[in-house]
């Protein structure tokens, strides 16, 4: 008897409906693409080949001059320091920032989950209307409070108020992620003699990493890509590569130097971009696999 | 001196109250498993004793001592729970050892422990796995060493066999039970599967809505249940009823309905029976036998299904107002729809009271 399998049908490789799905795709693609395009083939023309305005044109001549220069000695008002000083006040800005949002939303998300906090229902609640508050309302009184405290304008300051910025968003990611967790590995926990800290630092801790990375990736974008807290609350001296990267387009003298912009542009958007594909791979991960059921 | 006694529980979640005043007594060493319908609150009842839930009324006594608001880890007990609930990034020594860490053992003891534990349960060479390398019944042979390295007084069982399937069930619920017999330790075991309840327990509660309805030897239960409700729960295909009524005739007592009569003098009635009493008559399939037209008979009843078991037969019969189940030897011919005569032993027999539904 014959037991080889039968090949598979091969399937038709253009019909009309994937004519279809390819077009919008591509189109779709290029939409989004082309922009950067724009910027990337700008970012590495001399400024006598912008000038003559074609702007999807391949640049006849490359030179990484105007990274370098975006990098290390465009102006920013007076100062010509480059966008590389933003860099790093922005890192500055962010490593605190992240650390601290990031701990303190997910022992208050692990507090919510399993301990019978007393009004958690109504504290989770109030966390989540100020995530429904406009930042300009309380703008003004958090510049009065931080004045009043001698914080203004200062690393620690804008640190703070990413923190307490993150606090609703951070919160219910952990929340609902250790929500989904089986309550049975906490009760087990707390037979076995474990308290409030040995629990969350053993236990929920090394099973967090999935959510961890997905925090990481929010909280990054949306520190570094923080324009209006960075400029009212971190002070001139650490000023976030968004504000430096809007002082050196805007602080122009004679033509505006468009590849040097572009430049900028890109160097201040790589932070994100780098994140979103390093952690990409990380990002569904079932950590828990194993903890339950046979 | 009892191992675990428990007073007038209350326990009322939201505004429904789950147990109301329960009393229960657990002697050390016994196996005792707390069987009930989805619901019933013996689960609840479980968490209660670990110390996981708070109760509203009453008091819990683990070896003599007052427990009811102490923490969890100061009660002296263990939990395996129905999911296992092995801590997935530990591996399997840390999952054993990590009660024993948290209450600063010294390292040599923990090894010690941990090693015997293994041992006794087979996991010796699987203690730097992770749980997600493990099978189901590894896992759950590690859910009880987690309880057993801590040398506990009393171990709680939340339906850890449900998980697993039928065969493995069965490999370890003897393993349990000769698990049991090694350690001599208290345990109770919360199950919804009677075949569980009845190998496995020394004394077992069968429990409705929140309240025990009997508490007691598996063989008695099975063959004196209290009520109704234990009656109908306990045994497969269920117990059969027949509701009738007693008549008193010159020192005779006999049961008397359409579809059976039954001679009941020498049943054991715990107060003396009332002339046309309503009761209800239980006699389980097993006990109820297929007699030859010319002997005596107590029903008589025509043939309906017929389903084949394998070891055994069970028929269902159609009676007059009643609906009966038999169980008979596996190479019986049998035909549908034939006319048969019954009989059974009034040894056999349970009366209950047919409002009250409790036992005469």
């Amino acid at each position: 008897m014959n037991n080889t399998l039968s090949p598979r049908p091969r399937q038709p490789l253009f019909t009309p409906a994937r004519l279809g799905v390819y077009f919008f795709l591509v189109s779709a693609a290029l939409f989004f693409l082309l922009p950067l395009y724009v910027m990337g083939v700008t970012s590495i023309k001399p400024m006598t080949e912008i000038r003559l305005g074609n702007i999807f044109a391949f640049p006849l001549e490359v030179t990484f001059a105007p990274w370098a220069r975006a990098w290390s000695s465009a102006c920013t008002g007076l100062e010509c320091r480059g966008i590389s000083v933003g860099f790093w006040n922005s890192t500055r800005i962010l490593i605190p920032s992240l650390v601290l949002s990031i701990l303190l939303g997910s022992i208050n998300g692990y507090a919510l989950a399993y301990w019978r906090v007393r009004w958690a229902g109504w504290f989770f609640a109030i966390l989540m209307l100020g995530a429904f508050i406009p930042y300009p309302v309380m703008l003004y009184p958090l510049v009065r409070m931080f004045a009043a405290v001698n914080l203004f304008q200062s690393i620690p300051n804008i640190v703070l108020i990413h923190t307490f910025f993150g606090m609703p968003i951070m919160t219910l990611v952990f929340r609902n992620y250790y929500a989904s967790l089986p309550v049975e590995l906490f009760k087990a926990a707390r037979i076995d003699g474990g308290g409030f800290w040995r629990i969350y630092f053993q236990l929920m801790v090394p099973m967090s990493l999935p959510i961890l990375v997905v925090a990481l990736i929010l909280q990054t974008t949306g520190i570094w890509n923080d324009f209006i807290l960075g400029l009212i609350f971190a002070g001139r001296e650490n000023y976030p590569m968004t504000v430096q990267l809007n002082n050196i387009i805007n602080s122009t003298q004679g033509e505006k130097i468009y590849n040097v912009n572009m430049a900028a542009t890109l160097l201040t958007s790589m932070v994100p971009l780098a994140v979103y594909f390093i952690s990409g791979r990380w990002f569904v991960r079932g950590i828990a696999a194993g903890a339950v059921k046979g | 001196m009892s191992s675990l006694s428990i007073r007038g529980l209350e326990i009322v979640l939201g505004k429904t109250p789950v147990i109301e005043g329960l009393d229960l007594d657990i002697e050390e060493g016994e196996f005792v498993v707390l069987l009930g319908p989805s619901g019933c609150g013996k689960s609840t009842l479980l968490h209660s004793i670990a110390g996981l839930l708070d109760v509203d009324e009453g008091k819990v006594e683990i070896a003599g001592v007052d427990v009811t608001w102490a923490d969890p880890k100061d009660r002296g007990i263990g939990m395996v729970f129905q999911s296992y609930a092995l801590y997935p990034t530990m591996t399997v020594e840390r999952n054993l050892s990590f009660g024993l860490r948290i209450s600063g053992m010294p390292k040599v003891d923990i090894r010690k422990r941990v090693g015997d534990a293994a041992r006794m349960l087979q996991l010796t060479e699987l203690l730097q796995r992770k749980p997600a390398q493990l099978s189901g019944g590894q896992r759950q042979r590690v859910a009880i060493g987690r309880a057993l390295v801590r040398k506990v007084k009393v171990f709680l069982l939340d339906e850890p066999l449900s998980n697993l399937d039928a065969k493995l069930r069965a490999e370890l619920r003897r393993e349990l039970k000769q698990l049991h017999h090694e350690l001599g330790a208290t345990m109770v075991y919360v199950t919804h599967d009677q075949v569980e309840a009845m190998t496995l327990a020394t004394r077992m509660a069968v429990m409705r809505a929140g309240k025990i309805q009997q508490f007691d030897r598996p063989d008695e239960v099975y063959a004196r249940p209290a009520n109704m409700f234990v009656a109908g729960f306990l045994g497969s295909p269920s117990m059969n009823f027949v509701a009738g009524q007693l008549r008193l005739d010159s020192g005779r007592v006999a049961f008397d309905s359409a579809a059976l009569k039954l001679d009941v003098s020498d049943y054991a009635f715990a107060a003396a029976p009332n002339d046309t009493q309503s009761v209800v008559l239980g006699v389980r399939p097993e006990h109820l036998r297929m007699v030859p037209p010319d002997a005596p008979h107590n029903a008589r009843a025509t043939l309906g299904l017929i389903e084949p078991m394998g070891a055994n037969k069970i028929v269902w019969l159609d009676a007059p107002g009643a609906r009966l189940a038999l169980q008979t030897e596996p190479n019986v011919q049998l035909v549908s729809g034939a006319e048969v005569h019954l009989a059974m032993d009034p040894v056999h027999a349970s009366l209950f009271d047919a409002t009250t539904e409790r036992r005469l």
